[in-house]
């Protein structure tokens, strides 16, 4: 007699798994990876490699200790790894690159139950770690290799726009390629662009998410500062379109739904710029994730819809 | 919150790889076996004993109780067997087994039934053994006697088939049009009240939409509603609200938003018995899937093996790794080749073993592909979360989160990239809910 599988319906099932979202936000990330080495050298492309090993051997080793299944073939210690060493400057040393990374994995990701169970995004947490912890060599910018042969600290755009410094500032253009001082990952805004929009066609992000976030920025910039000039080089100038595209978007810190998504990037973009013009930080983009990622689940509850003939006091 | 609705989407491949083929009548198999229970309600009582001879349309069982029943000789021959049959969802009930002389002579005196008003109407479709063909299986009857009840302004028929491959209704939409035509005319007629009657058609299959466009161009009341091809169209509040604008609130019927929704098929098989006499004894079934050699559309007669039915149809050209009596999304299983059609099967779906075998699970990660592809606006992981809850907390979780409204259309599994085991868990939360709620009522 034949055997037969049997088993509960529905019997066939979607092509994408955890393992090849996670394949395409490495892919989405290669533009931006390739324009960091291209931009500061080697040293960029150290950064990465120790980030992004660093990242997937903590997982392992986590795993190994505590007689978990191992879960670094899913792909997104990887993808922890390069966001993290995307979002620092090519003057971080190798210390804070691996504290680092061991903070963002065991102790943000694997402590609270691995993947999909952390409440808020490793990479940006780690980056807030090493902000306070090494203070400027990690917070600040590195002038890319275009501007300065040697690998040398240089204020980004931001901090000169907030110090009211708007002479010396690179062109759009240089903006827009990438040619400033800032993290490595972060300058190039055309290769951030690209792997965002393959994200979006391959329908890994939404596309609200960005867009509700540069759009906060970029509005509010213009509110408060009143020239399209300064906004844009507040919306170009930092590490927020490249936190838009690729850690706002983060499934488990971020809302499940998407009404939650949009509040979600709102209240990342308005923190972003309290941040900037209200604190002594120049750059806002990190905290502001943080705390929206604390209210993720709160931001979750509240934008449930109704489901269909769900009997409910709106109705 | 906000009252929006939301509604899920879901891409599933469709595979109407038999829509074009003409159903092929079936050779009288070797024997049938008929369940007392192919239908929602009380199992039929059987009628015959053991060495009976009986016809094709012979009365084997009669139903007992309102919601219930009767059942009919599919093939001409001899009971041999009266005993239990395990069904696929686990559960015991006698069924009859009949040894076919491979004659398929008719039982004699089979006529046309008197249908002279509202009583007799119910009467026939009783005595014909309809049930809902769209796979639910609830007596038409007893659907349809609500109606005196009242209130009932818009009829909608159900010919969405949403579930990839089956195509039964597709071909009962092409080849026996004038039986639907007919049935509308008798639902005209015994539901005066009814203003409006909507057939709610996947755009897929536009050569059904233009027929039955054709064949009811004179008739005012007779709308055909082109639905999107997304998975579940079919769905019975889905396509309420697609094509109606109506919302079925939870816990309620249809009826009570003045709506009868009724399976094209069932349709034209009430037309068909009201015109000959001839119950239910026979089934469109789309067999297809990878490990089919041949796809095919076989009428057999009920109660035949899908072994006779797929060895008619071509085999199989691989292994089989998973037979489903219906299609892939919401289809059921079956142990074995030995297992019969029933009623309420519409195709037999065999993959191979490479596609039954299924995906190891992993973490969920929050990705919410299962919230924007459920139909009913559910948030899935709700419910699996709350399943890890103690007992109280865990039926308020379940209910706050509406896990009744789930109807199990498989969309949430089906995109979820972890391979969760998501419908299974609302299977499980709805099954829990339940009894819960019976034990604190027989506390009382």
């Amino acid at each position: 007699m034949e055997k037969l599988i049997v088993s509960t319906s529905p019997h066939i099932h979607a092509k994408s798994t955890t393992q090849s979202i996670m394949r395409d936000v490495l892919i989405a990330l290669s533009p931006a990876a390739v324009a960091s080495i291209v931009l500061f050298g080697l040293k960029a492309l150290l950064n990465i490699v120790l980030c992004v090993g660093v990242c997937v051997l903590s997982e392992f080793i986590f795993n190994l200790i505590v007689k978990k299944k191992q879960t670094i073939v899913d792909l997104s210690a990887c993808v922890t790894g390069l966001i993290l060493g995307l979002s620092l400057p090519a003057t971080t040393g190798v210390w804070p690159c691996i504290v680092g990374s061991v903070f963002a994995i065991i102790v943000v990701k694997c402590l609270f139950g691995g993947i999909g169970c952390n409440f808020a995004n490793p990479a940006a947490t780690a980056r807030v770690l090493l902000l306070s912890s090494f203070g400027m060599s990690v917070a600040g910018g590195t002038l890319t290799s275009f501007q300065n042969p040697e690998l040398v600290s240089g204020a980004t755009p931001l901090v000169s726009i907030n110090a009211g410094i708007l002479e010396g500032l690179p062109s759009i253009g240089d903006m827009l390629l990438g040619n400033r001082a800032g993290a490595v990952g972060e300058t190039c805004i055309i290769a951030i662009l690209l792997g965002g929009a393959y994200l979006i066609v391959r329908k890994v992000i939404n596309w609200e998410t960005p867009v509700v976030l540069l759009g906060t920025v970029f509005l509010l910039s213009l509110i408060i500062k009143g020239d399209a000039t300064v906004a844009l080089y507040e919306l170009l100038g930092g590490g927020v379109v490249f936190a838009a595209f690729f850690m706002a978007t983060d499934y488990s810190t971020t809302p499940i739904n998407r009404l939650g998504k949009v509040v979600f990037a709102f209240g990342c973009g308005v923190l972003t710029v309290i941040f900037r013009f209200f604190s002594s930080l120049p750059e806002g983009i990190s905290y502001a994730l943080l705390i929206m990622n604390i209210l993720s689940p709160y931001i979750e509850k509240l934008c449930t819809f109704k489901p269909l003939g769900k009997a409910g006091k709106t109705e | 919150m906000f009252g929006l609705k939301f509604l899920g989407k879901t891409h599933i491949p469709h595979n109407k790889n038999t829509a074009d083929l003409t159903p092929v009548k079936m050779t009288p198999p070797k024997e049938v076996l008929l369940p007392m229970a192919q239908h929602i309600g009380a199992p039929a009582t059987p009628v015959v004993k053991v060495g009976d001879e009986v016809k094709v349309g012979q009365l084997i069982a009669e139903p007992s109780g309102y919601v219930s029943s009767p059942i009919y000789s599919s093939v001409s021959g001899k009971v041999t067997k009266i005993d239990n049959y395990l069904r696929p969802d686990g559960k015991s009930v006698p069924a009859i087994r009949i040894e076919s002389d491979g004659e398929m002579s008719v039982l004699e005196g089979i006529t046309p039934p008197e249908v002279t008003d509202f009583d007799s109407f119910i009467g026939a479709i009783r005595s014909s053994g309809l049930v809902g063909l769209g796979g639910a299986g609830f007596p038409t009857s007893v659907k349809l006697d609500a109606v005196k009840n009242g209130g009932i302004h818009t009829i909608v028929i159900n010919g969405a088939e949403c579930e990839p491959y089956i195509t039964s209704d597709t071909r009962t939409m092409l080849d026996q049009s004038e039986a639907v035509y007919d049935g509308i005319a008798l639902l005209e007629k015994y539901v005066p009240t009814a203003e409006k009657f909507i057939f709610g058609i996947e755009k897929n299959k536009p050569a059904c939409i233009e027929e039955m466009a054709r064949i009811f161009q004179d008739n005012p009341k007779v709308s055909i509603m082109p639905l999107p091809s997304l998975y579940p169209q079919g769905a019975e509040k889905v396509i309420i609200y697609n094509t109606t604008g109506l919302t079925v609130p939870e816990g309620k019927l249809p009826a009570d938003v003045g709506v009868l929704v009724i399976n094209v098929t069932s349709l034209a098989v009430l037309a068909n018995y009201v015109k000959t006499g001839m119950p239910l004894v026979e089934k469109c079934v789309t067999v297809d899937g990878s490990a089919v050699k041949e796809p095919k559309n076989v009428v057999a007669p009920i109660g035949t093996s899908i072994r006779e039915i797929i060895e008619f149809a071509g085999g199989l050209k691989e292994e089989a790794g998973k037979v489903i009596f219906g299609g892939p999304m919401m289809g059921i299983p079956a142990c074995s080749l030995d297992e019969p059609i029933s009623k309420t099967t519409n195709a037999i779906t065999v993959f191979n073993v490479k596609e039954a075998t299924e995906r190891e699970a992993s973490a969920c990660i929050h990705c919410g592909r299962c919230v924007s592809a459920c139909p009913m606006g559910l948030n899935p992981t709700a419910f699996s979360k709350a399943l890890g809850y103690g007992t109280e907390e865990k039926m308020e979780k379940l209910e706050e989160a509406s896990i009744n409204l789930c109807m199990e259309c498989g969309c949430c599994s089906y995109v979820c990239p972890a391979s969760r085991p998501l419908v299974q868990n609302n299977r499980l939360g709805k099954t829990a809910l339940r009894e819960y709620k019976a034990h604190k009522a027989s506390l009382k």
